[in-house]
């Protein structure tokens, strides 16, 4: 980000949420970029910025979408790197349909099931061109930014649609590089975004066309040859019931620019806390396994099968290897135990039966299917969507095990939850049984975090943890060593993946595992031959034979040479921008990712002032200031053999080494489950109708129909003014994500001491609001009370052009949780959010909810269920308020909905629970779209291309 | 580095150790804060109250003050982030006043106290790195954040003293504005200011408070007997008598969970016996406490907490010299991007307290951070007072003896 000319932080409050961070922008400020922030409120980022604009929370992808078309119509885009590095040129098959045909859906949509069939969105084979790839599976990887951002369930919910079949799959499209022709992906693209203009931004998002021509001249001119712009988002574009795509326009402006591959440019997703980024590449997600290899389902019988749904040997890159690294892995969790015969393991492996993500594992609590929990770095009872659903589902499990530094509210709810309160819990009725394990910090045990740069960095250990505190290291150990001594000597065939393990690690004089033996294991190892018992250097290193093993394939290298590189700590000039001897960079220690795109396909730099990696012709190889990304001798002008498959089938100007057909893709032929090009549809709660299409909301997100989670009727509706404001959510730099870390201490507490909510002076006179009094907060699922901070930071927004109304918004972070322990409490935000997610990631929307401010402390005990029932009567909510599919005329849709749909896909639409009034036990009721069986063809799994943002395992603490 | 010739006592004023007569003296060390890229993080705050384990200072309440909960400086609190919340006319008046500072060819001419102008330094002049406005430097991230905002060694040519004493001549500099902002918000960390003459340190009777050997002020807990005298001779307000409390967690990390710091288990009180240093009850309760510039962390050549914690390097410290030069730097390139509204406070070493160890470079009035415009120590009026008193006392004896003289013969 120091590199960068210009700086658009968007969906982030970066300033205050990752302070440290900041010195790259204040580096780059210092070197004269300009850094712009659009948000819904003016935060201490606002402050340090060249300029803030104000924005409504929930229409980005039409500000976003307008920029995109201010380039086409402009002509700014980077030509060259179009039509070298982009699908632009490509041609897509003449049953594509887009949302401008179609009022707000693309071809493909089954009403029925509420989702797309994505086979007319694919690419026009080149007939001339050698069409021998049949099996070329779709390495969807544009998915790759939102799959593994994708965190929360990429199978559930995009691996439904994954099927496509081989024909969709063309990586030889035909191309017209005059990007002339009607069905090339450039035109398809300038029709689509043909009405985001700046009028549409100023009714839709709030913003002057000043503001909107700032911004744009502000991005142009800092993009090209000499410049590059950078974006910064975070989880103000990820908590979206349209999430994925935000970050998609982000990709489609950012390739149209040239602003991908080169320094200083990029997307940069900042993730929340400590080594999210890699706990996903290690993942605690429940559909992958280490490397983003996908998470076997119940129908890959075998290792073949489970092979064959992640890539093809004749696929354009690295993923052709995938065998190598899945064999890898499974040697070395299985060792000697893991051989040809037993399939390397692989029937040791869990297999899902369906998505398992956080809310779904509530539902599952709810319906009494759930016995046991762990918590870990997570506090849902304060931090998830719809807190009370997840205390609820919490009281009526087993067993709970909390592992925290502090008595936090997730272990705590039992006694003095916000339910015990009401009275819809009683201590003594709750069944669970709590128990508690404290854990070590940062400081007191050693390890390594991965943060949003892939950087990983080695952490040594400053002291002993106090007391009975342990490491997840020790913890895990511990647990894995206990249960095999119970099993040992079990001759049930269940019990050999457990007894199997390798579960050697060795452990100091405290009982710690040596954490550095654990990431040599992660590098992998030479098993047989010459190398024996020498750590790998590189991926390409492992073997299908049983003859590596290999814990993250993308981590391999991070041990080469028996050396630890995460502990790397140069901070020299010597070695140029990157850096690159400070800890290590998954993958290859690579610090931009797709860099071959800082130059041209000649491979000369596109500038000297941009330079990064080029091709020496002397030396015939790739160099420069980082490690190329790009096969290191593939010279430019390079043309594969038609038959070949894997790294040997990149041309030399695939600039985007690990999609299918080696472009950056501004139109994804597949991978998104809700549409090829990003489309601005409202938000579930939003306060306005949609005036860009007639379909309201995202067609294909999942809802989550239940009385303990209504939402809004939908803008328009009866009874959608109850609820007339728009709260958004948000961390302030005093607290970190829901007060586990900081409300227990007193030097953080006393910084920001209370909860409270940001509204304008306007709304304040409108409501009655007192300055630093106390208001209440009604959504249709809770009421919290909160301290009033009137300030100008937040500003009503005029939204709607001729009839425009004003939209308040209501700033509320959310660190504050119900219980008796911390030394700061408050209610919490999170308890107003309704759970409703999005297809693709099935991340929840938490940042656009509707709600009614007024002035007071809310009411105390059952007449507080009675005060939120009875906005709720007034309101008539049901079940299925705001909860409709498809909303314009689009049913229709398209020549060909697909007959070949799967019956399972038919349960789509949300099943209705009995409605009724607030009960402490709601009935279980389904989750949302239910369920599907997975297909056999997987999308494919990739490393990610730009760091996930949204987090499934910690809910809404990312 | 350049050397900043300020007159012909600057040896005395400007260098507060001479008086202290050290055998080896040090560099006067201090600190300059940016307020123009501070985030308002507050990590200062906290960094600062866990390397001093300084006491809570709150009762957990919002304090009525936009993002500011601890107020102001106090003895518990030795850093403070104010926020200042602006509309657009403030932002201009801003703008205009700063624009005059150095449109009048102050500051150092000036006599000390004349008007606002009487605490700031805002000496400018452009020089080649500044003059090349907005020129993204190329290359690599050479050393760091500072590396790209300390003075390089391009400073050779800078003509501190000339530029001390004449205005710069501002059509020569491009100030053409940027948009004014609607609305700002200002954050600014305050620190104790460790000045040329502290008021604090003339007054103190116990010799608790001394000049150290860097130039900086610090209070001897062991020798103060809390008697108060200093509180009321610091222009700033900044020192105070501590009142009680220390820095104790609510829940104390111990090995049962839910045991609280008051009721520990027994093998925690094992634990806890076992420590040399536990926590003391009410840590120099009753004695004047202030920032030391963390005189413990420089003396072993370290940096203070606070700068050490600084994420954007807000706040620098160093030699005292050099944080003026950058100081100065730093005001001369944000008006010739047209951000007039900054200056400098303390940089002046003819203002009321001989310039301050601790240097400001503020985007407003001072008033508007809660800082007075002209600090005077106290004790500069001391002489002419006496003399006053003199020419009193010579008047009364002088009226006393007329009267004898005049009536002496009735």
């Amino acid at each position: 980000m120091a590199n960068a000319d210009c700086i658009i932080i968007q969906g982030s409050n970066m300033a205050e949420a990752h302070p440290v961070g900041f010195q790259w922008v204040t580096e780059a400020k210092a070197r004269g970029a300009k850094v712009i922030h659009v948000d819904p409120r003016f935060s201490r980022t606002s402050a340090v910025a060249d300029k803030h604009v104000p924005i409504r929370a929930g229409s980005d992808i039409v500000l976003l979408g307008a920029l995109i078309n201010y380039v086409i119509e402009h002509e700014k885009w980077f030509n060259d790197y179009v039509v070298a590095y982009t699908n632009a040129a490509s041609i897509i098959n003449e049953d594509f349909r887009d949302t401008e045909d179609l009022d707000g859906l693309f071809s493909g949509f089954d009403p029925e099931t509420g989702g797309y069939d994505m086979s007319s969105w694919s690419y026009e084979p080149d007939r001339a061109a050698h069409s021998g790839n049949p099996g070329d599976p779709g390495n969807d990887g544009d998915a790759a930014a939102e799959q593994d951002g994708a965190e929360e369930s990429v199978e559930a919910a995009g691996d439904q649609y994954g099927m496509g079949g081989p024909e969709l799959d063309v990586s030889k499209p035909r191309r017209d590089e005059t990007l002339q022709h009607p069905r090339s992906v450039f035109q398809i693209l300038k029709r689509h975004y043909s009405r985001y203009t700046p009028e549409m931004v100023r009714d839709v998002c709030g913003i002057s066309i000043e503001d909107f021509e700032l911004l744009a001249r502000t991005v142009t001119e800092n993009s090209g040859r000499e410049r590059t712009t950078c974006f910064a988002y975070a989880v103000g574009w990820t908590q979206h019931t349209v999430g994925a795509q935000y970050i998609r326009t982000a990709t489609i402006l950012q390739l149209l620019l040239g602003n991908m591959g080169r320094p200083g440019g990029g997307i940069m997703a900042l993730r929340g806390h400590a080594s999210i980024q890699g706990s996903t590449d290690i993942p605690t997600l429940f559909n992958l396994l280490p490397g983003y290899l996908p998470m076997p389902t119940v129908e890959k019988e075998d290792l073949a099968t489970y092979l064959d749904g992640i890539a093809s040997k004749k696929q354009k890159g690295y993923w052709a290897n995938a065998d190598a690294y899945t064999i890898s892995l499974l040697k070395a969790w299985w060792g000697d135990a893991a051989t040809e015969e037993n399939d390397w393991g692989y029937g040791y492996l869990p297999r899902l039966t369906g998505p398992h993500g956080t809310y779904q594992t509530v539902e599952g609590m709810m319906a009494g299917e759930v016995e046991g929990y762990f918590i870990l770095g997570q506090n849902p009872a304060v931090g998830s969507a719809n807190g009370r659903m997840q205390r609820m589902g919490m009281a009526n499990l087993k067993w709970l095990v909390v592992r925290d530094f502090q008595l936090i509210e997730s272990a705590t709810w039992w006694k003095d939850g916000p339910e015990i309160e009401t009275g819809e819990l009683r201590t003594e009725d709750i069944e669970t049984e709590v128990f508690f394990f404290p854990a070590a910090n940062h400081v007191e045990k050693a390890g390594t975090f991965t943060q949003t740069q892939r950087l990983v960095q080695w952490r040594h250990q400053a002291v002993q943890p106090p007391g009975d505190a342990q490491s997840e290291l020790q913890f895990f150990y511990e647990v894995g060593r206990r249960i095999r001594a119970r099993l040992a000597g079990s001759t049930d065939p269940q019990d050999r993946a457990l007894l199997d393990l390798t579960w050697d690690y060795p452990v100091d004089e405290h009982g710690e595992p040596d954490g550095d033996a654990v990431l040599q294991e992660i590098n992998g190892r030479h098993l047989t031959g010459p190398d024996a018992g020498k750590h790998l250097s590189t991926f390409n290193e492992m073997k299908a034979d049983g003859s590596t093993e290999g814990g993250c394939w993308i981590y391999t290298g991070v041990y080469a040479d028996g050396i630890n590189h995460a502990a790397d700590r140069e901070t020299g000039v010597a070695d140029g921008p990157a850096g690159k001897e400070w800890g290590w960079a998954w993958p290859a220690n690579r610090r931009i990712l797709y860099n071959r795109a800082s130059a041209d396909p000649e491979g000369k730099p596109w500038s000297e002032r941009k330079k990064l990696v080029w091709w020496d012709e002397d030396e015939g190889r790739w160099v420069g200031n980082d490690v190329p990304d790009f096969p290191v001798t593939l010279a430019p002008g390079t043309i594969p053999d038609p038959e070949a498959g894997g790294p040997a089938a990149l041309a030399g100007d695939d600039a985007f080494i690990m999609q299918a057909d080696g472009k950056g893709w501004l139109f994804a032929p597949k991978g998104m489950v809700d549409g090829p090009l990003p489309t601005h549809y409202e938000a579930q709660e939003s306060p306005v109708p949609n005036v860009m299409y007639a379909q309201q909301h995202n067609p294909t997100r999942v809802t989550v129909p239940r009385s303990d989670n209504y939402s809004k009727p939908s803008a328009g509706m009866p009874g959608a003014d109850v609820y007339p404001f728009l709260f958004t959510t948000y961390r302030l730099t005093e607290h970190h994500t829901a007060g586990g870390m900081s409300r227990w201490l007193p030097y953080l507490s006393e910084l920001q001491p209370e909860m409270f909510c940001e509204v304008s002076p306007e709304l304040a006179a409108e409501r009655g609001l007192e300055p630093y009094d106390w208001a209440t907060i009604v959504s249709p699922r809770a009421a919290i009370e909160a301290k009033v901070l009137v300030t100008e930071r937040m500003r009503p927004l005029r939204i709607g052009g001729a009839d425009a109304q004003t939209v308040h918004q209501i700033g509320l972070p959310y660190h504050w949780g119900v219980g008796g322990d911390a030394v700061v409490s408050g209610d919490s935000a999170n308890d107003l959010i309704g759970v409703t997610l999005d297809p693709n990631v099935l991340i929840q929307g938490s940042k656009v909810g509707a709600c009614d401010i007024i002035p007071g402390r809310r009411p105390r005990g059952t007449d507080l269920l009675d005060f939120v029932a009875g906005y709720q009567r007034r309101a008539g909510l049901t079940v299925d308020s705001g909860n409709e599919g498809v909303t314009g005329t689009g049913e229709d849709a398209g020549p060909e909905a697909d007959p070949m749909a799967p019956p399972e896909m038919t349960s789509a639409r949300p099943h209705p629970p009995a409605d009724g009034p607030v009960v402490p036990h709601d009935p279980p009721g389904p989750l949302g779209r239910k369920p599907r069986p997975r297909d056999s063809q997987q999308p494919s799994q990739q490393p990610s291309r730009q760091p996930p943002a949204t987090e499934p395992r910690t809910g809404r603490e990312d | 580095m350049v050397q900043l010739t300020q007159g012909p006592d600057a040896a005395v004023e400007g260098n507060p150790t001479a008086d202290a007569h050290y055998e080896h003296p040090h560099p006067r060390k201090g600190f300059f804060t940016d307020t123009s890229i501070c985030i308002g993080c507050k990590a200062c705050e906290v960094a600062c109250k866990e390397w001093n384990r300084n006491p809570v200072d709150s009762d957990y309440t919002l304090s009525n003050s936009s993002f500011d909960n601890s107020e102001g400086l106090g003895a518990d609190t030795w850093r403070h982030v104010a926020f200042v919340e602006q509309d657009r006319q403030r932002v201009e008046e801003a703008r205009e006043s700063g624009r005059a500072l150095v449109s009048l060819g102050m500051p150092t001419l000036r006599a000390p106290g004349g008007g606002t102008g009487g605490a700031d330094a805002g000496a400018i002049r452009p020089s080649a790195r500044t003059g090349a406005r907005s020129g993204p430097l190329d290359g690599p991230i050479d050393a760091g954040l500072v590396g790209g905002l300390q003075a390089g060694p391009d400073m050779g040519g800078l003509d501190v003293l000339s530029s001390l004493g004449s205005a710069v001549d501002s059509s020569a500099v491009d100030i053409t504005p940027p948009d004014t902002p609607e609305f700002r918000w200002l954050m600014s960390s305050d620190v104790c200011k460790h000045c040329t003459n502290a008021g604090c340190l003339d007054v103190c009777p116990t010799g608790a408070l001394f000049r150290t050997e860097h130039g900086t002020v610090v209070v001897q807990d062991d020798v103060c007997n809390g008697c108060g005298t200093c509180v009321a001779g610091c222009p700033f307000g900044v020192i105070e008598r501590r009142k009680d409390g220390i820095a104790q967690p609510k829940t104390d990390r111990s090995p049962a969970p839910g045991v609280h710091a008051e009721k520990p288990s027994k093998a925690d009180k094992a634990e806890k016996a076992d420590k040399a240093e536990k926590p003391k009850k009410n840590k120099n309760s009753g004695v004047a406490q202030k920032c030391t510039l963390c005189y413990d962390r420089m003396t072993d050549g370290q940096t203070p907490a606070c700068a050490q914690a600084c994420p954007t390097t807000s706040i620098r410290y160093g030699e005292r010299e050099d944080m003026v030069v950058s100081a100065q730097e730093r005001v001369a390139q944000l008006h010739a991007q047209g951000r007039t509204e900054a200056r400098l406070y303390g940089a002046n070493p003819k203002d009321g307290v001989g310039g301050t160890g601790s240097v400001f470079l503020l985007l407003d009035e001072p008033e508007v951070y809660g800082l007075p415009p002209d600090p005077r120590v106290p004790t500069r009026d001391l002489p002419r007072m006496y003399a006053r008193a003199g020419i009193a006392m010579a008047g009364m004896v002088a009226a006393a003896g007329l009267a004898f003289l005049g009536g002496g013969r009735r």
